[in-house]
């Protein structure tokens, strides 16, 4: 009996499965998914999908007699209510037990919900999965008027699929700038200008406090100063929280997400967690990191399929990250947080430049606009860990190829 | 519908019937093609779906745009006939094209 389970059949638990094969285990391999499609892309749903250019299918990483082909038994629509970890098992929400010699969680995160009175309307919206984009679509057709709750990459993402769609789009972000935990403030000036120019409206340092209907239909948006922004459609993006209570359930350290050492293992032998429900070790950083990104997914994934099949190596992949806005690309590398000096490699005013990101002296992250070279070039050169200088980074006539 | 052979790094073929408009990752995903990993999904973002188009081929698939060009100029071992196959549109045009895959990671 070597049969591995494996929760969550999202980006992460997909790979989970498909290492596991193509690393050797022979035995039963159940994947199993709450929802009641086939493993599928999450990114395309706050840009393509919802601008309506893609069809379900089109979203499926893999056709649909793929695992059957790899033996991997997938279960759609499916539930895991406890794991008995004493009896080494699985407990589904229709009474069935699985029984378990190694057991990987992808459970994913799920959004952080706006914990303001009137957020139960109907018109209020969050985006995680296929579902929310399907209902998000149909009102987002029906709205004239669309209030982007969080100027974070979800929020943006979905202001300038609805702003392309012709609506009346106001973003509303607590914090003075765009994306201010993820990039330094002139890409979030970047952002905040690029996003005007195309007819969006931004409020920084507001509050929403309370959600009122509206009798012709829809809601007004009451924020802190007074405001209040009628809306047929609030999307809500503040943030995510991982799905972490099963594990905690079964007696697993769980702090910000499922914790979990450099080789993906939980504080159970037999349990190995990945992607965005872990708070987890990577070698390159000195504290434990919980990222919710297609990178983490995968790489993590190939950590913890390793660790089930006692080939245990450390993670220490590069982080990067991507968001796409009209037609403007930002591409991270690395995690900027620690960083003490950035400068900056072209120009923003001419919509392509790179902000190098130095700390004690070393790059720690590059994040791009519209230069996907210098985005390939960073990925590189931190990955090798190579020198560069501020004075190299912001010179654009020096090739920084020249220091791979 | 056009049909494309797809070459895998060990040297395995893999014949894929594609409706014209799909891209040609996502017609190699169709057919489980080994390395084209594509992990941002076609975005033009991640360069895992990086592959060579036969030069018999080039005038008819065309070159890349400015951000797949800069994309591909990391990518692991670009050749003259590198492209992301998540950035080429299969046409009825290309039945019969056969596409080597690169070597991914």
């Amino acid at each position: 009996m070597n049969a591995i389970v494996v929760v969550g059949a999202g980006q992460a638990g997909l790979q989970i499965a498909e290492c596991l094969r193509r690393g050797g285990h022979s035995g039963p391999l159940t994947l199993l998914g709450e929802e009641r499609w086939p493993p599928y892309q999450r990114p395309p749903l706050s840009k393509k999908y919802l601008g309506g250019a893609v069809a379900d299918e089109r979203l499926f990483f893999r056709p649909l007699d793929y695992l059957a082909k790899q033996e991997i038994e997938f279960r759609a629509s499916t539930q895991v209510v406890a794991i008995d970890r004493a009896n080494t098992r699985v407990l589904l929400a229709n009474g069935e037990q699985l029984a378990y010699a190694g057991l990987a969680l992808a459970t994913g995160a799920r959004p952080r919900m706006l914990p303001v009175p009137g957020a139960e309307h109907p018109a209020v919206c969050y985006l995680r999965g296929l579902e929310d984009a399907q209902g998000l679509l149909v009102k987002l057709a029906a709205a004239a008027r669309v209030v982007v709750i969080g100027g974070g990459f979800i929020g943006l993402e979905v202001a300038a699929t609805a702003c392309a769609a012709g609506k009346t789009v106001t973003v509303i972000e607590a914090s003075e700038r765009l994306l201010a935990r993820a990039v330094a403030p002139i890409v979030s000036q970047y952002f905040a200008d690029l996003h005007r120019t195309q007819g969006v409206a931004l409020q920084f340092g507001a509050q929403v406090t309370r959600l009122v209907p509206l009798a012709g239909g829809g809601l007004s948006v009451e924020l802190n100063d007074g405001t209040a922004l009628p809306a047929d459609l609030v999307l809500v993006g503040v943030g995510g929280l991982p799905n972490q209570e099963l594990a905690a359930q079964a007696g697993l350290t769980c702090a910000n997400g499922i914790v979990v050492d450099e080789f993906a293992r939980t504080s159970d032998p037999l349990i190995v967690a990945a992607g965005d429900c872990t708070s987890h070790i990577n070698r390159r950083y000195p504290t434990p990191l919980r990222l919710e990104s297609v990178q983490n997914a995968v790489d993590q994934a190939k950590i913890a399929a390793f660790s089930l099949l006692g080939l245990a190596q450390p993670y220490q992949d590069l982080p990067w990250f991507w968001s796409d806005q009209y037609d403007v690309k930002l591409q991270i590398a690395g995690l900027s947080q620690s960083h003490d000096t950035a400068v900056v490699r072209g120009a923003a005013v001419s919509g392509a430049f790179s902000v190098f990101y130095f700390a004690a002296g070393a790059l720690v992250a590059v994040d791009s606009v519209n230069r996907p070279a210098d985005h390939m070039l960073a990925r590189k050169l931190l990955s090798a860990q190579r020198a560069v200088t501020p004075e190299q980074a912001a010179d654009v006539n020096f090739d920084l190829k020249l220091l791979l | 519908m056009p049909k494309i052979t797809f070459i895998d790094v060990d040297g395995t073929s893999y014949e894929a019937t594609v409706d014209a408009g799909l891209s040609l990752m996502e017609a190699a995903i169709n057919v489980g093609v080994p390395g084209v990993l594509a992990i941002c999904g076609g975005s033009c973002a991640c360069s895992t779906c990086h592959a060579y188009i036969d030069d018999a081929w080039a005038t008819i698939v065309g070159g890349p745009n400015d951000i797949e060009d800069a994309t591909l100029d990391l990518a692991n071992d670009r050749r003259s006939g590198s492209r992301l196959t998540c950035q080429v549109t299969v046409t009825a045009a290309m039945d019969g094209l056969v596409v080597h895959v690169a070597k991914n990671d």
